[in-house]
């Protein structure tokens, strides 16, 4: 009983030094790093010849046109859903296939090649194959996604399979667990906290996947945004969808964040991380 | 009941050690037995082979050579005859502790309200029934351990088998939770195998101790001190225990300047 009392004395104390100092919550240096960010962009790049860079009032004003034309809306709708669907296949079957690869010796030693060979794929290169077995339209552009995002998903859940304790194991098989019900009760919580990081990973290459499927195929959505302003000179407008890009891979991210703080909220708590 | 029977047991490791195979006898012809409701101690220095033979009684390696039985039964792989306490508690960390608890239970196939009754009854027989919905995390060290007896108990086996469990507390926590396993074992008369490196806790616990050195019963000594012993302060300063205690340090001392 003294231990509790000792580790509730130390936390009292924690919390009173941070008091003290009163340290800058995470989200103001956020925003503030980002106004610096967009000012410096603003004074420097508008010096700069409109065809070779831009700034963000030009971007904004560009944003805006593109939004009211009906353009952006359409475009975002056309690139989200082969998004959509080809990372949520991604999750659906890498997930089991890394849980399989890193949980049967057999399944590692025969299928484990492909998944590592998968990941370094030249995936560019392979367009041009998809597209002659699945056609310019829907079905190629999440294949693209798909195979982009799902190695990474995969993989980390293999490395987690691989990181769990054997002796986590051993406590199931103490309790006479068949292997199945060890896999899903002790080796699947275990392995959670790499899961989400694969499955973060891949947002990344997910939307360079989505990028990629249309330049290469049937040029439409935020891709052909970007290639038809870029054709035109149009720097400015072509920055928007990047941009778009971008601030939707932060946004999954944390929503990515926020789901795993809520189904494995002893991982953030282990590393003492729920202090923040 | 609850007999264990070690009966010539032996077991061999492959090793590869700098490319070269080298064959490990970590238990060679062990044999002794334990008695229903009795509580035997296995210590010897590091790498003596203690561990490995609680391992093969629980089920988790197996035999190379010779067997052990419960209750006249060859074991064969884990059973819910033998339970078994960890080194390192090994709670489920996205468990709570009465989760952990019934973690056990579950894979015995108890449901319903039976499955949260028992778990609760065997918390609370470890003194942790109001630190139910804490995670691992949040107990102290002295905690988990007593969260993963409770675990072991509650799917009532025969025999309780623990691996060194007191090896990774402190001094006091230590001392407070061998009085409380003697507790338990007064309360639950289960049959008590244990594997310690810590003289006084073999002497202080234990009806028996086994003795061992290279994989080998060197030999089994009888404490001579009388149960319940409900002070272990008391019992350091008798008269036995050191003079058991004094036995053992012989034995596990030639053993270390014959090595």
């Amino acid at each position: 009983m003294t231990e509790v009392a000792n580790a509730e004395r130390k936390s009292i104390t924690h919390t009173a030094s941070s008091a003290e100092r009163r340290p800058w919550p995470r989200w103001a240096i956020t925003l503030a790093s980002i106004i610096c960010a967009l000012a410096l962009w603003e004074i420097f790049g508008r010096n700069i010849n409109p065809v070779f860079g831009s700034y963000p009032s030009a971007i904004a004003v560009a944003f805006w046109e593109l939004a009211r034309s009906g353009q952006l809306g359409s475009a975002l709708y056309d690139s989200l859903r082969p998004f959509v669907i080809g990372y949520a296949l991604a999750i659906v079957l890498g997930v089991p296939l890394g849980l399989i690869v890193g949980g049967s010796r057999a399944a590692g030693a025969a299928l484990g090649i492909y998944v590592t060979a998968g990941y370094a794929m030249p995936l560019v290169a392979l367009v041009p194959l998809l597209i002659l077995w699945l056609g310019l339209g829907f079905a190629v552009k999440v294949a693209v996604i798909f195979l982009m995002s799902v190695f990474p998903i995969c993989i980390n859940t293999w490395a987690g399979v691989m990181a769990v304790p054997k002796t986590l194991i051993e406590v199931g098989k103490s309790f006479v667990a068949p292997n199945a019900v060890i896999l899903r009760r002790i080796v699947l919580p275990a392995t959670l906290p790499y899961i989400m990081a694969g499955i973060r990973l891949a947002v990344g290459r997910a939307v360079v996947g989505m990028v990629i499927a249309e330049f290469f195929t049937t040029i439409s959505g935020l891709g052909a945004v970007i290639i038809n302003s870029a054709n035109n000179f149009d720097t400015a407008t072509m920055f928007v969808p990047i941009i778009i890009l971008m601030v939707m891979a932060i946004g999954l991210n944390w929503l990515i964040g926020w789901v795993e703080r809520r189904i494995a909220p002893w991982q953030a708590e282990i590393a003492g991380r729920d202090r923040e | 009941m609850g007999e264990v029977t070690f009966a010539e047991v032996s077991k061999q490791f492959t090793l590869r050690v700098a490319g070269e195979v080298q064959h490990v006898q970590a238990l060679d012809r062990v044999s002794f037995n334990v008695r229903d409701g009795e509580i035997v101690a296995l210590i010897g220095p590091s790498g003596c082979g203690k561990t490995t033979a609680l391992r093969v009684a629980m089920g988790l390696d197996a035999a190379s050579g010779g067997r052990v039985t419960v209750d006249g039964n060859e074991v064969r792989g884990c059973g819910y005859d033998r339970g078994m306490v960890f080194q390192h508690a090994e709670l489920l960390p996205w468990l709570n502790a009465l989760q952990n608890v019934m973690f056990g239970l579950e894979m015995k196939g108890v449901r319903g309200a039976e499955l949260s009754d028992t778990a609760m009854k065997y918390l609370d027989l470890v003194g942790l029934a109001d630190s139910r919905n804490r995670r691992p995390h949040q107990l102290s060290g002295g905690m988990k351990q007593r969260v993963g007896i409770a675990r072991a108990l509650a799917i009532d086996p025969k025999v309780l088998l623990m691996d060194e469990p007191f090896g990774a507390l402190d001094a006091q926590t230590r001392e407070s939770m061998q009085t409380e396993l003697l507790d338990i074992h007064a309360r639950t008369k289960k049959t008590i195998l244990f594997v310690t490196h810590d003289l006084d806790e073999a002497v202080l616990i234990a009806d028996r101790i086994v003795v061992m050195r290279e994989g080998r019963v060197r030999e089994v000594i009888d404490v001579p001190l009388s149960r319940p012993r409900p002070d272990l302060g008391l019992v350091r300063g008798l008269r036995e225990f050191s003079e058991t205690r004094y036995r053992v340090w012989r034995l596990l001392h030639d053993a270390q300047t014959v090595q």
